[in-house]
């Protein structure tokens, strides 16, 4: 079927090529939020289609219901012609779908021909026939033009190599269809390069790309269609040759996406937070995460970070907050160096983050969402060796108030709230340590736009009582709503400032999501 | 009053969901266990629902029961503690070792520390062992199982070595040098209660105070829970590590002397294995092996539960082979009625 007709179509005729899968009005619900609403999208043949959207855009859920991971709501899907059902990832590989996730999923600890051959080994009277393994997969890395052998451990191998050995494990299926989920996030400029190489050898051979990223200009050099989602509506969709970048952030963003304005009125205050020359030494040990980095906040200023993801904001607020520790610079408190102190002594200071990933590092599952509130302020309401009950309560009764968690009560687990309320509960739990900087990371992740509204909200009021709000953010239309400035960050270091003058387009530029020529 | 104020705090969790029977019956599933082996047992003997019976099952318990309850708070972090069967023996070796007199050649001399300073001295050496563990486990991260293991054969080990392998059967002192009282843990009541069961309360009472009242408990529940939330919530997540270890040697060194008063002697051997019916009593009770959930009367009713089901089967004349068959199928039961419990709350 996937004839290698390559030169059947010049560029001019992209537009026209074959629709080999055809999405038509999809909708998917989880409850009462609608993740897609009547969504069309085609796949063409031989082409890369790639999908744009901010995060929330429902771009995942897309791509999860074409890889049968999970099955619309209403809406049919369309296989060479053929209505079809795909209820889970073997059928969907069965029909030549496969999917590459964002994160890997490869066993680390095997070889890479075992990890191709995983689940679906070639069987001989003898055991598993190894040598016929090793052979396809040696023809595999040939085609893809990549020298790694075979029976090389897959972590010992670079991320790009990795990344090969998933498109190599899909294409040893005979996929048609290839869906790659932010491919390029953790590669190498030059990796990057090598995977182009191989989408456009893959397209020679019939195959179809689904292709999702955040790096707007580099999906461009390699795209033939462009589909935009927001909020689960398909927005525009267009051929190469009538698209640019700014007609996909126009349509990207909207142009009516109000979360609420800054604060203003007051005058700010002193400095409350002081970064200077902050370096923090990356995890995987090479290079710095965050580089030199200087930084004022005044009390009462909302600062907002942006980047891309591995821009160095997690790493700047953690080591911030104390979780990762400085090789270089200082961090000063009302003046004060806070370098020396641990985690617990920043926040009797005054200084708290509300972290990126709330379920890993912000609740405890085990514990109801009264105690969770009152988490960080236990020592509020100790009086000697006890706790007392009627101190405790009145913290989490006004948290509850603050910060507005529809809940049962103070006894209800912390899994019985929606997502949005759950943040609430960690801001809150923050809050209530009376801080004077807070320092949020992503706040408004995997929550609707009505919590996020009221997350703002909440700190545009706090600021207005003079304390001093820093949060970053991966959705560019968040850094309009409330920040009184904008700081850009790209590879671990400060980019661009934004105060009042700052468009979409000039911070996505500064951000690196359009590789500056 | 351990067994009411955390059966308060059970009622607390219980009224979180919505009420059914089933629900009911698995919460409190320890103590229908109790109340049935204890009613199957006095129907099959006339001996064992007296409280002569009773006294002396819960001073057998009293050694379990003190070790489940640091195990408790050990397993309530997150961690285990493998070592407390060896810990135990080591400390009533100590002990016994004290009560013989330590000779200092360079002064030449034989002290004969008075009990109480037998106690505090075999305690401190529990505290010690546990800080061991702790420092281990939070400072350099070794796995708490594999930590404790290696706890276990080191305290054996020296348990052997400093009695080479003997048992101290003179624990009872000399008048003449003021060292007498030992047997007192072990033999004497008050009010009728023996000392055994007596520690075990004021242990459980002490130790679930803290649970519920203390910031510490909070602290507990909250790095066993998740300790990554609990240390950006400023909860000193390695302090509370090292201290539920310590708390769990100490728990071990008091177990010790109950058990070589009980005995009258120290055995090196003792307390072999005893750290797996400590850890089943734990599970029994209802907490989960993963960290943050599990009380004080649950893990008592899981030493309760073990410890009457195998002092029945002696009454009634059943092999001691059998017990060790019931004693498993009760543990693999408890954990896949946990299992449950904390799996349907999960999903709801």
């Amino acid at each position: 079927m996937n004839a290698p007709d390559a030169d059947a179509r010049p560029a001019g005729h992209l537009d026209k090529a074959e629709v080999v899968l055809a999405a038509r009005n999809v909708s998917k619900s989880f409850g009462a939020v609608h993740a897609l609403k009547a969504v069309n999208f085609d796949v063409h043949r031989g082409q890369v289609t790639t999908l744009f959207g901010e995060n929330g855009a429902g771009k995942s859920t897309l791509m999860k219901i074409l890889s049968g991971i999970q099955l619309p709501s209403s809406g049919e899907l369309i296989l060479d012609g053929q209505p079809i059902e795909i209820a889970s990832t073997v059928e969907a590989r069965d029909l030549g779908i496969s999917i590459i996730h964002q994160e890997l999923s490869l066993a680390p600890n095997m070889n890479v021909r075992d990890n191709i051959f995983m689940g679906r080994e070639i069987m001989s009277s003898a055991g598993v026939n190894f040598a016929e393994e090793e052979r396809q997969t040696r023809a595999l890395m040939r085609e893809l033009e990549e020298e790694i052998d075979p029976l090389t451990t897959v972590e010992d191998l670079r991320l790009g190599q990795q990344q090969i050995v998933e498109i190599a494990r899909a294409l040893s299926v005979n996929s048609r269809i290839l869906i790659m989920d932010e491919p390029t996030s953790a590669l190498s400029a030059s990796e990057v390069e090598v995977l182009f190489k191989v989408i456009n050898d893959l397209k020679a051979k019939g195959v179809s790309i689904v292709y999702i990223s955040h790096h707007l200009e580099e999906a461009l050099t390699i795209t033939d269609h462009a589909v935009v989602l927001r909020d689960g509506e398909m927005t525009a969709q267009g051929p190469r040759a009538e698209i640019n970048l700014e007609w996909i952030v126009r349509n990207m963003v909207g142009e009516n996406f109000d979360l609420g304005n800054p604060p203003v009125g007051y005058e700010l205050g002193a400095p409350a937070l002081e970064l200077k020359g902050l370096t923090v030494p990356a995890a995987s040990g090479a290079g710095n995460a965050v580089n030199k980095l200087d930084l004022t906040v005044k009390a009462g200023e909302i600062v907002c970070i942006y980047g891309l993801m591995g821009a160095g904001r997690t790493e700047t607020m953690e080591c911030v907050a104390g979780r990762l520790h400085a090789s270089e610079g200082q961090i000063l408190l009302h003046g004060r160096d806070i370098g020396h102190l641990s985690i617990a002594g920043r926040i009797a200071a005054g200084l708290v983050l509300v972290p990126e990933d709330r379920q890993r590092d912000g609740l405890v599952q085990s514990m109801t969402v009264g105690r969770n509130l009152s988490l960080a302020s236990i020592r509020d309401f100790t009086r000697g060796v006890f706790t007392n009950r009627r101190d405790e309560a009145e913290i989490v009764d006004r948290s509850i108030r603050e910060v507005m968690v529809k809940t049962d009560g103070p006894g209800a687990p912390i899994g019985s709230l929606s997502g949005g309320n759950q943040q609430k509960v960690v801001i809150g739990k923050m809050l209530a340590t009376r801080p004077s900087v807070i320092l949020l990371d992503e706040p408004s992740r995997g929550i609707d736009v009505g919590a996020k509204a009221e997350v703002f909200r909440i700190l545009a009021d706090h600021a207005r009582d003079g304390m001093a709000v820093v949060y970053s953010t991966s959705e560019v239309g968040e850094c309009l709503a409330i920040a009184h400035r904008i700081i850009v960050m790209h590879r671990g270091r400060i980019a661009a400032q934004f105060t009042d003058d700052a468009t979409k387009e000039a911070i996505m530029a500064a951000s690196g999501e359009s590789l500056v020529a | 009053m351990a067994i009411t104020s955390s059966a308060g705090k059970g009622q607390e969790k219980g009224t979180s969901g919505s009420f059914s029977l089933i629900q009911f019956m698995l919460e409190g599933r320890a103590f229908f266990a109790l109340i049935a082996i204890i009613a199957i047992f006095s129907m099959l003997s006339p001996h064992y629902a007296t409280l002569g019976n009773f006294l002396i099952m819960s001073n057998h318990v009293a050694i379990y029961g003190t070790l489940s309850i640091g195990m408790l708070l050990v397993i309530l972090s997150g961690g285990i503690d493998l070592s407390v069967g060896s810990v135990l023996g080591l400390c009533g070796v100590f002990a016994g070792f004290l009560m013989q007199g330590v000779t200092l050649p360079w002064a030449g001399v034989i002290l004969y520390p008075p009990v109480w300073a037998v106690v505090v001295l075999t305690i401190a050496l529990g505290a010690f062992v546990g800080f061991v563990n702790g420092a281990l486990v939070a400072w350099f991260k070794v796995p708490a199982f594999v930590a404790t293991l290696g706890s276990l054969y080191v305290a054996r080990g020296v348990a052997l070595l400093m009695t080479n392998g003997l048992t101290f059967n003179n624990l009872s002192g000399d008048p003449s040098l003021g060292n007498t009282g030992f047997g007192w843990l072990g033999f004497n009541r008050l009010l009728g209660m023996p000392i055994g069961v007596i520690e075990l309360a004021v242990v459980s009472i002490i130790v679930a105070l803290m649970l519920m009242r203390a910031s510490f408990g909070r602290w507990l529940y909250a790095a066993g829970g998740n300790a990554r939330a609990a240390e950006l919530s400023g909860v000193p997540v390695k302090r509370v590590q090292i201290t539920v270890y310590m708390l769990s040697g100490i728990c071990a060194a008091i177990a010790g002397l109950v058990l070589s008063s009980q005995l009258t002697s120290a055995g090196p051997t003792a307390g072999t294995s005893y750290e797996l019916t400590a850890i089943a009593a734990v599970v029994v009770g209802g907490a989960s092996l993963m960290g943050g959930r599990g009380t004080v009367t649950g893990t008592l009713l899981g030493a309760f539960v073990i410890g009457f089901l195998s002092d029945g089967l002696v009454i009634i004349g059943i092999s001691s082979y059998w017990q060790t068959v019931f004693t498993g199928a009760v543990i693999v039961l408890a954990v896949m009625l946990n299992s449950i419990q904390y799996g349907g709350k999960v999903k709801s």
